[in-house]
């Protein structure tokens, strides 16, 4: 049995999507209640709560969410925002020890987030990004990557704490930056001991893309054989968690049996 | 320089299973145990805890055993020709915490008896000795399937645990476990993949995990005990690491194998250290339950267990 199961952040309530966004609007508390328990279901281990970029008052509709989706589950939730006041807000009312969504590697950002961090006890997603944008190889990421930990032991968080994210970019318009978001998954590894996790936005490999499901779950088996601890992905989609619940079994991590969909689920 | 221990840290631990229900339950047993319940592999309280020893019982069957080494026989003279009085020995004299009846009598090779006078037989069991009770069948998976359904409804929520369930016939076992109130034994034949597969079939059934054990077969000493003692570890880490569906306790039948084999038969002191030495090491793997044939093997390993369980 080697290392542990990748944490899977289900994606689905995010005021980007049309339900959500119409949920939020006309505070319709069981819309985001089945969306929670469908995603806890299916195998998500944390939730990530995003109010969209069409919120009026994203601070009131972050506590709305996250008061909802508490009354029916106590899986940690991922606060997804730009803005401090909403990702604090976030973190006083979470039950469960939150993940911040996210940081980047500019100073300014990363000294407030930490700071929040260390406040409310969270742990937090670091985008190997700054202000020159996205790197486009995986030295650069690296770089980055380092930076970010660096930062972090600074204010005193445990790098098991970190969610160091690769960025990943559709392949229909940076296809080449599919392997080297993959080595990179490899290399963050090693830049501490413990290593810090490593986490994707996975639906971002298939955006604009044909065949989307399968371009996801292929990236996510690859990317679990790369030593991926954590995804945020769409947990509803069955042939993804299928793919990845196997591509689990062939690493060793968890015993086979006959059953091994139905005894992955039963956790 | 001072050398840190590495020291292992789990996320999971193992169920605790509970056999045997008091009056206050709707039982009629005098004490309940409490088994697995484990954070740690075997006795190493520095990494976790095990919050309830091992416990050894003794096996008895509800006829006189036939197939018993004349050595192991000695260790309870007359009592074995009446099961009832051999019962009330193993529990007053030699201190079994619980019992393991072995309903033989109905089996062909075991004389054949009708399976109501098996039931009639569990029950003045029931009456005449206080401990918590494990159930076996004879053996024969049709005989069984009738034998066991009336055994579980004689023994109706005296929380007893149920056995041998295994991949190819464990529904009628569940369902009487189900309904009577009784855990059951799982068992594989020294396979970890089958005996997850076991666990999630009766739990789909609804039986609840907490009310599985697991019987991962056992060999004795000299005859491959260490294929279990892997497999167990193997099953143990795995649970220890949050897998639920092999965090149920293990149950070991370290007596039949033992007395089977020919240093067993031949001589008796040697018999006694050869079941010494397979439950110690089944110990060492993970065994929560002991079921043992020779009294000053059962006894000595219960002091071993005292000894191990001292942090």
């Amino acid at each position: 049995m080697k290392g542990v199961q990748v944490i899977v952040i289900g994606e689905l309530i995010n005021g980007m999507y049309k339900d959500v966004r119409k949920a939020i609007t006309g505070k319709e508390a069981d819309v985001i209640q089945h969306l929670a328990e469908d995603q806890v279901k299916a195998g998500a281990g944390a939730l990530d709560v995003n109010t969209g970029p069409y919120s009026k008052n994203p601070k009131e509709d972050m506590k709305w969410l996250i008061e909802c989706i508490q009354k029916v589950t106590d899986v940690p939730l991922s606060i997804d925002s730009t803005k401090f006041d909403v990702i604090e807000e976030g973190l006083k009312l979470a039950k469960n020890r939150a993940i911040i969504n996210s940081t980047n590697a500019d100073e300014e950002r990363m000294s407030r987030i930490f700071e929040l961090a260390k406040r409310y006890n969270a742990r937090v997603i670091g985008l190997t990004m700054d202000k020159s944008g996205v790197p486009n190889n995986k030295e650069k990421r690296l770089e980055v990557a380092a930076t970010i930990v660096a930062k972090a032991i600074d204010y005193g968080i445990n790098v098991e704490d970190l969610f160091l994210d690769p960025i990943v970019l559709p392949v229909n318009v940076a296809q080449s930056q599919g392997v080297e978001v993959l080595e990179s998954i490899r290399e963050f590894k090693l830049l501490s001991d413990p290593a810090p996790n490593t986490i994707v936005g996975l639906s971002n490999a298939s955006q604009g893309a044909k065949l989307r499901s399968l371009v996801n779950r292929t990236f996510l088996v690859m990317a679990v054989a790369s030593g991926l601890t954590a995804a945020i992905l769409d947990p509803l989609d069955k042939e993804l968690m299928d793919a990845m619940i196997a591509a689990e079994l062939i690493l060793n991590k968890n015993i086979y049996c006959d059953s091994f969909l139905d005894a992955y689920r039963k956790k | 320089m001072a050398i840190d221990l590495a020291r292992e840290k789990y996320s999971g631990s193992v169920n605790t299973v509970e056999l045997g229900a008091a009056r206050a339950n709707g039982g009629t047993r005098a004490g309940v145990i409490k088994i697995g319940g484990e954070t740690t592999m075997p006795f190493l309280f520095e990494e976790g805890d095990m919050p309830n020893p091992p416990v050894v019982g003794m096996e008895i069957f509800d006829c006189e055993p036939t197939d018993w080494p004349d050595g192991l026989k000695e260790a309870f003279g007359d009592a074995l020709k009446d099961p009832v009085k051999w019962a009330k020995k193993c529990v007053s004299d030699f201190g079994s915490q619980f019992l393991c009846v072995k309903l033989m009598s109905p089996h062909p090779d075991w004389g054949g008896r009708s399976t109501n006078d098996a039931i009639i037989f569990l029950k003045s069991l029931l009456q005449e000795v206080p401990v918590p009770l494990v159930i076996i069948g004879c053996g024969d998976a049709q005989i069984d399937n009738d034998l066991m359904a009336k055994a579980s409804q004689a023994a109706k929520n005296e929380k007893c645990i149920l056995g041998i369930a295994s991949q190819n016939n464990y529904k009628t076992l569940t369902a009487s476990c189900l309904a009577d109130g009784h855990s059951i034994i799982a068992a594989s034949p020294v396979d970890v993949n089958i005996a997850k597969q076991v666990n999630i079939l009766i739990s789909d059934m609804g039986l609840d995990p907490k009310r599985i054990v697991m019987d991962p077969t056992t060999a004795s000493l000299g005859y491959g005990m260490e294929y279990v003692y892997s497999i167990m570890e193997r099953a143990r880490l795995s649970a220890l690491a949050g897998d639920k569906m092999l965090s149920m306790p293990f149950i070991l039948f370290i007596g039949q194998e033992v007395w089977r084999v020919k240093e067993a038969k031949d001589s008796a002191p040697l018999g006694v250290k050869w079941e010494i030495a397979t439950a110690a090491a089944m110990l060492q793997s993970g065994a929560d339950m002991l079921v043992m044939r020779h009294p000053q093997a059962a006894r000595a390993i219960v002091k071993y267990i005292d000894m191990m369980m001292k942090r």
